[in-house]
């Protein structure tokens, strides 16, 4: 019965939407900010998948390189944000996302 | 075949994103997030998207994660996350209210577009069917695959039709996309990595000189005492050290805040 079920990109979207709400929750219930970062790549991820859906669904090499940019951003944001928390974690250990409040005026 | 790889592969993306998220030790979360992006790559591959299948497993899986669990160990956060400390009262409740709406909002555009989600309007269906592989015109033996449209060009006079595909595998059409519609992308890029690795580098830098208090770090309704100038280096170490201290101070100042700093940095 499942072999003969068509994959549709539909399926694809459907996961994606599921992963990207799960990253959302995480992001919003983690007070962790590594894991607030883990959490962000999960929604890209979920993002990436849509993005290579659709590509594959209307025959067009634009959704993969769409992809391709996002890889590239993501480790970007990745290097940035983590070398922040290593200089605000060298200073405090063990704080938590709402302990960074410094820069409220 | 390709429905049981879906579902098998959806089942790990799934599962590892709940391990990210609900896993108090943070290296447990970076494991379960390379689950997570195997998982992607293996859907890539579903997808025919080789090439964003290897490069998934290396950058993400290989590099982010590691950073990740880099970062882990250099900043010493292994440790399990207290999850009774609540600074923002209720979160978590309001947190799975807004993942439940966004869930409702997920089922509502699926319903509303009636399982054809798909990015096309209404009615272009048959645009896809045009080029669809019907018939085998590429001659490679597969006939249900789907060709871009810009690949197929259509004899005038006998109506045939022909598949033009010099590279026609992911690889070369993705770089030969990369390098001439997207150039200009492609540029920006390297100028976003070599801000990006300065960046990173000035941010980690260890600042020379001592490491100042910031006093807004301090969580409120905490008295804070002005420590004596003097007696900065007492303040969080026991005697042994006080004494190693003042022996390094009396020997060169310098290495003396140092080792302070340093304790300052462990305790």
């Amino acid at each position: 019965m499942i072999l003969a079920l068509v994959i549709t990109p539909g399926y694809y979207l459907a996961l994606g939407a599921l992963l990207f709400i799960m990253g959302a929750v995480g992001l919003l219930v983690r007070r962790n900010p590594l894991v607030m970062f883990m959490c962000v790549e999960l929604m890209l991820n979920a993002v990436n998948l849509s993005f290579v859906a659709f590509g594959e669904a209307m025959g067009d090499l634009g959704g993969q390189v769409s992809v391709f940019f996002v890889l590239v951003v993501a480790a970007a944001e990745v290097v940035i944000g983590l070398a922040i928390v290593v200089a605000i974690m060298r200073r405090r250990p063990n704080v938590n996302a709402d302990d960074l409040s410094v820069l409220r005026g | 075949m390709e429905a049981v790889v879906f579902f098998v592969a959806a089942a790990i993306v799934l599962a590892g994103a709940l391990g990210v998220i609900i896993s108090r030790n943070p290296v447990h979360a970076a494991l379960s997030l390379v689950m997570t992006l195997f998982g992607v790559a293996v859907l890539f591959i579903n997808l025919e998207a080789y090439f964003l299948a290897v490069v998934q497993v290396i950058v993400y899986a290989g590099a982010i994660v590691v950073l990740f669990l880099f970062v882990i160990m250099l900043v010493g956060v292994d440790k399990a996350e207290d999850v009774r400390a609540e600074p923002i009262v209720r979160q978590r409740e309001f947190a799975l209210l807004a993942g439940a709406g966004l869930l409702a909002l997920a089922v509502i555009i699926g319903v509303a577009a009636g399982g054809e989600i798909t990015g096309r309007a209404p009615g272009d269906l048959d645009i896809v069917r045009a080029f669809e592989d019907v018939d085998d015109i590429d001659g490679d033996g597969i006939t249900d695959e789907t060709i871009p449209p810009s690949q197929v060009l259509t004899d005038e006079s006998s109506g045939e039709r022909v598949v033009t595909r010099p590279n026609s595998d992911n690889i070369h059409q993705l770089g030969d996309a990369l390098f001439t519609d997207y150039v200009f992308a492609f540029e920006i890029t390297a100028i976003l990595l070599t801000i990006a690795v300065v960046g990173a580098v000035v941010l980690a830098r260890r600042p020379s000189g001592d490491l100042q208090d910031l006093p807004e770090f301090d969580p409120p309704g905490v008295l804070r005492v002005e420590p004596d100038p003097d007696d900065e280096v007492a303040t969080d170490i026991d005697e042994e050290d006080l004494s190693a201290a003042e022996q390094d101070a009396s020997v060169e100042a310098e290495e003396a805040t140092e080792d302070a700093t340093d304790a300052e940095a462990t305790s």
